[in-house]
């Protein structure tokens, strides 16, 4: 069932030889060949540009009022790119390394590799589209260091370059719908995919606005639609992130992997009251400056600011001296949870941890009296100093921490706490990011591919737009090159009015439960049994209850939901429900791949598998591989393993001391 | 920082759809904690509501970090509520006390025309940006991005007007409902850049035509637009806005 396509070669020629040898479709034949674009995120956008530019007809479809909205929008930190501008020993090799070994040898060798090697071209083209990255006095391009990595390769635009590279993909997109190439459709969500001989032909898709029905056909459908940390209800990700797309192709066909893979970040503003309704990240970036500590007395109730010097813990830097701070999220996060449940957390909830800008901000206030060669400063001048470049550095993400939390950074240590960010796991594809549906594509973070067991900070932006810029225009080109013959088929085919009917009815079906419980408080239960048993650790006994308990809380929903208001019209809580409904069956396959995975690797950590001084315990030799489950029936899944064979790099225990 | 817990009336905007009047309806809520964000408030109400067996508010949301632009109700007579520099989802509960009276519309402009209760249609909003609002450059034309230096104050200032997060607050704030501000920052991110010299001048022209098309104001300069702005928008972009059009209005060439 799994044929991951890897072209032969060495690893550095691959990429390059399938480019020289891959089939194309000649712009008279493009014209004639619809694509379907679902998702406008960073994947999404880029694609539906990049193909609407080569002269496809593409259509574009998001669930927001615009594309311009889609989540990508609220990456911080930055973009990854090999160009080492810095002179300080990067290479196409060593993103290619750190990544592999960051994802701790749970991802394949030739799909890195073509993603560091097309990393450079993303920067370029980014420039090109007038995307404002910093910059130096000279000129230009700024760079700064990210978790994982000993290198400044991290291109930004302060805090927000998701923000400016997603509007760099959105006027693209833009321009291609006013030249007529992309049709675009917001506010609409699919929600199936339609089949004909078992190839991917089109999609139906709801009009959020008045919950009419379409079919679209397609020759080819790529599911940009992000990841599916939503299943934890709490998560850094947008309240409308969700997992549906790629679920309604998984029950149609498409082999889901990995799942168990989802990532933790370890600087998020922790929870406040059971009111919380989303998780706000701040940047990973801050760990290049701040310095992240607990008490070293269990239970100190001090305030941050009386507790001296010596009476502080800087666990990260005492356990990893050689990255420091700067350990993988993955690392972070559990030490971070190690130190709370041992009693040393800080705050009201103790489940916290300081992130202590106390020292950064002296020390430029320092370097800012020494550029001007002056003597005898007040302690308090250079404090004044200092902040004025932290807020130049990062005061954006200090603005969002006050107005969340109603505290000042700049006088006292942000309080941070890990939370759900990102999902390595997703549709399995192949190398040309086609899924086990012939037709059917996956891009961005809605595949599994390049981030093995935990990703690496500012390369989520760097894959999402690797995907869609630069490897799906080829590759795509390769299948369509067979289906010029083919001509558009009516959306009348009975295999669009099978798709119909089937969504109508679902709607239909949950329409008239009119149970008493909201869709909310089902989406709170099921992110509290996914957060506690197959979250930052997971064992045995718990996930097998898990499972139980999303097994039972699948039944309740589908007999006691209420979703007020009619399926004609603008109807977020049916919405909800539809999304809501697909992430309880997605929780059980989580707990179920988590179950099968004796072994605990990046993200994914079972308490039965760790080393002496609690890291990760891989095990290479039975774990070896990408774990694709076949969708077979409600609550049945059949397993298919995708070997991964390291040609290249040897693995090795994960050594950030 | 002190908590507290507050009850409040919330007098929020209800229509069905873009052809109902619509009409305002006061709904109380109790044990609003001070920790919690304008919209968990809203959520809270909602739940309410669904459980009453009522409807709930619709209205538009995502990201609830600022930056996604979505969010857009007028709250108590200001577009994003009473802070400075913020949007709707970044508003805290500690900005009202208990036994206030809380007011939420819906944006008012006639280019944001209502879809359900406080969700507006904002998509003259994406066909002004298709009018011209970008770089023409097709994927693999990139030169290195090192070869072109920017000089630093322009590369800062090109973000500073490209940090728009297109909610329309603008427009919504605009006693005219003028989108000067969402246009000129646009303008001004691109036409600061060197990528963007080459179509300096039809896209300025394009952009302002399309936006008078869609049925928005004038600008009178009264600067509500950059009191309101989340994300800080200087009008200063505007005047940037009118000297790119006056120069492109006199010299071009068609």
């Amino acid at each position: 069932m799994l044929d991951s396509k890897i072209p032969s070669g060495t690893l550095d020629s691959k990429w390059i030889d399938y480019k020289g040898h891959c089939k194309l479709v000649n712009p008279a034949n493009k014209r004639k060949l619809e694509v379907i674009v679902v998702g406008t995120g960073l994947a999404g956008a880029s694609a539906a540009a990049s193909l609407g530019e080569l002269g496809y007809k593409v259509k574009a479809f998001c669930f927001q009022d615009s594309p311009r909205r889609a989540h990508s929008i609220a990456a911080q930190g930055g973009i990854n790119a090999a160009k080492n501008y810095q002179n300080d020993g990067d290479s196409v090799f060593r993103l290619f390394y750190d990544t592999i070994k960051g994802g701790d040898y749970r991802a394949r060798e030739a799909n890195v590799h073509r993603l560091a090697e097309v990393s450079v071209n993303i920067i370029d083209q980014c420039v090109a589209q007038g995307v404002p990255f910093a910059r130096e006095y000279g000129g230009l391009l700024s760079n700064r260091s990210f978790g994982g990595t000993q290198v400044q390769r991290t291109f930004y635009a302060a805090g927000q370059t998701g923000q400016q590279l997603l509007i760099g993909a959105y006027q693209a997109l833009e321009r291609q719908v006013a030249l007529g190439n992309v049709k675009m459709y917001a506010r609409h969500e699919m929600l199936e995919v339609v089949k004909i001989d078992g190839k991917a032909s089109g999609i139906i898709a709801r009009d959020l606005v008045n919950g009419t029905l379409e079919r679209h056909f397609g020759h080819a459908v790529l599911l940009c639609t992000g990841g599916y940390g939503n299943v934890f209800y709490l998560s850094t990700n947008a309240m409308g992130s969700n997992v549906t797309a790629a679920w309604k192709a998984h029950r149609n066909g498409a082999a889901f992997a990995n799942p168990c893979f989802t990532q933790i970040h370890p600087t998020c503003i922790p929870v406040s009251g059971d009111h919380q309704s989303k998780l706000t990240l701040m940047s990973e970036s801050l760990r290049n400056d701040g310095r992240i500590w607990v008490p070293k007395k269990q239970h100190d109730t001090r305030k941050a600011v009386d507790i001296p010097e010596e009476e502080r813990d800087y666990y990260l830097e005492r356990r990893y001296p050689a990255f420091g701070n700067l350990v993988p999220r993955d690392v972070a996060s559990r030490a971070a949870k190690e130190r709370c449940d041992a009693g040393y957390g800080v705050g009201s909830s103790k489940q916290a941890v300081y992130l202590d800008y106390a020292d950064a901000i002296e020390r430029y206030g320092k370097i800012e009296v020494s550029k001007e060669g002056r003597n005898n400063v007040s302690k308090e001048e250079i404090i004044a100093l200092g902040k004025q470049v932290v807020k130049a550095k990062y005061g954006n993400l200090f603005d969002m921490y006050e107005k969340i939390t109603g505290e000042n950074p700049y006088e006292v240590p942000m309080r941070i706490y890990p939370a759900v960010h990102y999902t390595m796991g997703g549709l399995w594809v192949d190398y040309e990011l086609q899924t086990t549906v012939p037709g059917l594509y996956a891009l961005g973070e809605a595949n599994f591919s390049d981030h093995g067991a935990n990703r690496l900070g500012a390369s989520a932006l760097m894959q999402g737009l690797a995907d869609g810029y630069f490897v799906i225009p080829y590759t795509l080109g390769n299948t369509l090159a067979d289906a010029i013959y083919n001509k558009a088929i009516e959306t009348t085919h009975p295999a669009f009015e099978e798709a119909e009917k089937n969504v109508s009815d679902r709607i239909q079906n949950l329409m008239n439960i009119k149970g008493t419980q909201t869709v909310e408080s089902f989406h709170k239960r099921l992110g509290k049994i996914i957060w506690d048993k197959c979250g930052m650790a997971r064992n045995k006994e718990g996930l097998e209850q898990a499972i139980r308990e999303v097994q039972a809380l699948k039944q309740e929903f589908w007999s006691d939901v209420r979703i007020p208001g009619e399926v004609n019209e603008m109807n977020p809580e049916l919405d909800k429900a539809n999304r809501v409904a697909d992430f309880i069956e997605l929780g059980e396959l989580m707990c179920i791949d988590a179950l099968n995975r004796n072994e605990s690797c990046g993200g994914h950590f079972r308490e039965e598998y760790q080393t002496p001084d609690g890291e990760a315990l891989r095990d290479d030799e039975n774990y070896m591989y990408v774990a694709a489950w076949e969708f077979k029936k409600d609550h049945q899944w059949e397993l298919h393993k995708e070997k991964l064979n390291y040609e290249v790099i040897k693995p090795s225990q994960r050594n950030y001391k | 920082m002190e908590h507290y817990n507050m009850n409040l009336t919330v007098k929020v905007w209800r229509q069905k759809n873009s052809s109902d009047k619509g009409k305002f309806e006061s709904y109380p809520v109790k044990n609003i904690s001070s920790e919690m964000s304008f919209l968990e408030m809203i959520d809270v109400l909602n739940e309410q509501l669904i459980v009453e067996g009522k409807e709930p508010i619709a209205f538009d949301h995502d990201c609830r970090e600022g930056i996604c632009g979505m969010c857009s109700m007028y709250i108590n007579g200001k577009p994003h509520g009473p802070w400075a520099a913020n949007t709707t989802c970044q508003l805290h509960m500690r900005a009202f006390k208990d036994g206030d009276t809380v007011v939420v519309e819906p944006w008012r402009a006639s280019a944001f025309p209502v879809i359900k209760d406080l969700m507006v249609d904002r998509s003259s909003f994406d066909r002004i940006i298709q009018a011209g609002g970008y770089i023409s450059v097709n994927t693999g034309n990139a030169v290195d991005g090192n070869s072109l230096p920017i000089n630093k104050d322009n590369a800062d200032s090109a973000f500073a007007a490209a940090m728009c997060i297109g909610c329309g607050a603008c427009v919504a704030a605009c006693k005219n409902s003028s989108a000067m501000l969402f246009l000129s920052a646009k303008v001004s991110h691109l036409a600061l850049l060197p990528q963007g010299g080459p179509e300096r001048k039809t896209r300025v022209m394009n952009m302002v035509a399309q936006m008078d098309k869609e049925g928005f104001g004038a600008c009178t300069n009264t600067g509500a637009c950059e009191a309101t702005c989340p994300k800080e928008i200087s009008i200063a972009n505007i005047a940037r806005l009118n000297n790119e059009y006056l120069r492109a209005g006199i010299t071009a060439e068609k």
